[in-house]
């Protein structure tokens, strides 16, 4: 219902707000007495060494792009899935087709390894 | 022009409300998880701060507002101090679909039980908006919460965050597909997107039923998505040093934990919406009747909102059990077969599912039918999927530091 807005609205306002004022509070009663070993990059104890703007592994990327499709597509699934119950059987082929696709792409990736965490 | 005004003034008291109810209820479940985690290791828990442990999080809080605020040299520092904050705001955000009770203040206990179709205008106040999309809401508000979490890990510029972080994101959104999946199966059975609506069609029929299959594929998936033990990798202690939110401390860390805990409420209350039939429970409307035939309208419309609530409170809680009972449970999980079961065991069943729910739902029209047939399906589809994973041999470990067997020595022979 379209009247319901606002509400998400004014929420959105109060809930981008309210945790900026335990932050603030925190800054301004908090005591600040930093040193150097303070304010270093934790590593066990030892000097940090390097960058951490470093190559990682591409499997992370694959995943990400798997998503990206999966995602997607579930979500085109959505108004299908409201109103299959009236359109009945012509809507339940026309989705099987494009459920089959899905688990196409699926197997897909899997037998081609993108699924595999090496 | 007044009742414009009133009506915004009912607005600012709901949203105030309610983000102090969710503060509030963050603070108790991490007394709750304390106490019952204790209870389950045999330990009794914090239990000097007030009667029962009661004033911990209170102490818990004023401690950490007095704790130094160090902000390390190294950090991104915009990105570092916007992080906790982009981890809470979605957190709250979802609140604001979910019905955590029926209370009508125009004093009709029975539009709570009547068909949404018909009656649209219902003023219910423990609702903060129903609108339309409720459900798709509901999915794109907690799929950008992984924001938060990521951002931490990049900006921190520590190794150790860094990993959390990227660890995160990956876990994060391919759990994600299975948990809209099993979504979408019990959406198919509703047949709609307003959360209000999905209670109302669970009126006759819990959806835990026919939709067993996806319930548990739920919880597994939203434990994954909550990043809780056993799916806690991006906080693994052991490796990580607690990851993400390593170089974060006072507040800061305050705000992940407290988005951390928001979310888990919210997560159940989700579950509780979608399958255990939200507020509703056998009798409330028989209370209704009996409140207005004793004492008005008014009184019979809040003894319902006050006794429904109660009801969502309980399920809601009976999930945060099963929460906390899972992390005294299990160990952490290794972090490529969790890769392995969301990929290759939750989202092919939860496509499963999908599609048992629509052939059933269109084959067999009568609701009861098709419920109990999707029950048995539900049962035998997971006998099934037990006993292949428990044949299937387990992923061998492909870390490049191999596992040395060390010769067990023989013991002498007497």
């Amino acid at each position: 219902m379209l009247i319901n807005y606002p509400f998400i609205a004014v929420f959105f306002i109060a809930s981008v707000i309210f945790p900026f004022i335990p932050l603030i509070m925190g800054y301004l009663v908090a005591p600040k007495r930093p040193t150097e070993g303070k304010k270093s990059t934790y590593e066990c104890g030892l000097e940090a060494i390097g960058d951490i703007w470093v190559q990682f592994r591409v499997q992370y990327y694959l995943y990400a792009i798997a998503f990206v499709v999966f995602d997607v597509e579930v979500v085109f699934l959505y108004p299908w899935a409201v109103s299959f119950g009236q359109i009945g059987v012509f809507a339940l082929i026309a989705m099987s087709i494009f459920l089959l696709i899905l688990v196409a792409s699926l197997i897909y990736d899997w037998r081609k390894g993108a699924l595999e965490w090496i | 022009m007044d009742d414009i005004v009133v009506q915004v003034l009912i607005m600012l008291v709901q949203v105030v409300v309610l983000v102090l109810a969710i503060s509030t209820g963050f603070a108790y479940l991490t007394l709750f998880e304390r106490r019952l985690l204790a209870r389950m290791q045999n330990r009794v828990g914090p239990n000097r701060a007030g009667p029962g442990g009661f004033l911990q999080p209170a102490a818990d809080a004023v401690k950490l507002f007095f704790k130094e605020d160090v902000i390390p040299t190294l950090v991104d520092r915009g990105v570092y101090l916007l992080a906790p904050a982009l981890a809470v705001i979605p957190a709250l955000l979802i609140w604001a679909v979910i019905p955590f009770g029926c209370l009508n203040i125009a004093g009709d206990y029975q539009a709570c039980f009547a068909d949404p179709a018909t009656n649209p205008n219902l003023h219910n106040i423990f609702q903060l908006a129903d609108i339309d999309i409720g459900v798709l809401y509901l999915l794109a508000i907690t799929s950008i919460g992984v924001y938060g979490i990521t951002l931490a890990g990049w900006a921190s510029n520590s190794k150790y965050a860094m990993l959390g972080g990227i660890r995160a994101s990956a876990q994060l959104i391919s759990y994600e597909l299975a948990l809209s999946s099993a979504v979408l199966a019990a959406v198919m059975m509703a047949g709609t997107l307003s959360t209000h609506e999905v209670i109302y069609q669970q009126m006759t029929m819990w959806f835990v039923i026919p939709q067993l299959l996806g319930f548990v594929l739920f919880l597994i998936s939203g434990t994954a998505e909550l990043v809780r033990a056993p799916f806690d990798l991006v906080e693994a202690e052991q490796e990580l040093t607690s990851g993400y939110n390593a170089e974060y401390g006072s507040m800061k860390f305050a705000l992940f934990f407290m988005s951390e805990y928001i979310k888990m409420i919210a997560i159940s209350a989700i579950a509780v919406t979608l399958y255990l039939g939200g507020w509703n429970a056998p009798g409330l409307e028989l209370l209704g009747s009996l409140m207005t035939g004793m004492a008005g309208p008014l009184v019979g419309s809040i003894a319902v909102g006050l006794a429904s609530f109660l009801v969502f409170l309980v399920k809601v809680v009976l999930i945060l059990f099963l929460f906390v009972w899972m992390r005294a449970s299990w160990p952490r999980v290794r972090y490529d077969k969790l890769m392995y079961m969301g990929w290759k065991w939750l989202l092919p069943l939860a496509l499963l599912n999908v599609a048992m729910t629509a052939v059933f739902v269109v084959v067999l029209p009568d609701a009861l039918i098709h419920s109990v047939a999707l029950f048995v399906a539900s049962l035998v589809v997971m006998a099934v999927a037990y006993v292949v994973s428990s044949r299937v041999k387990p992923a061998p470990s492909r870390s490049r530091i191999k596992m040395v067997q060390p010769e067990v020595p023989r013991r002498p022979s007497s």
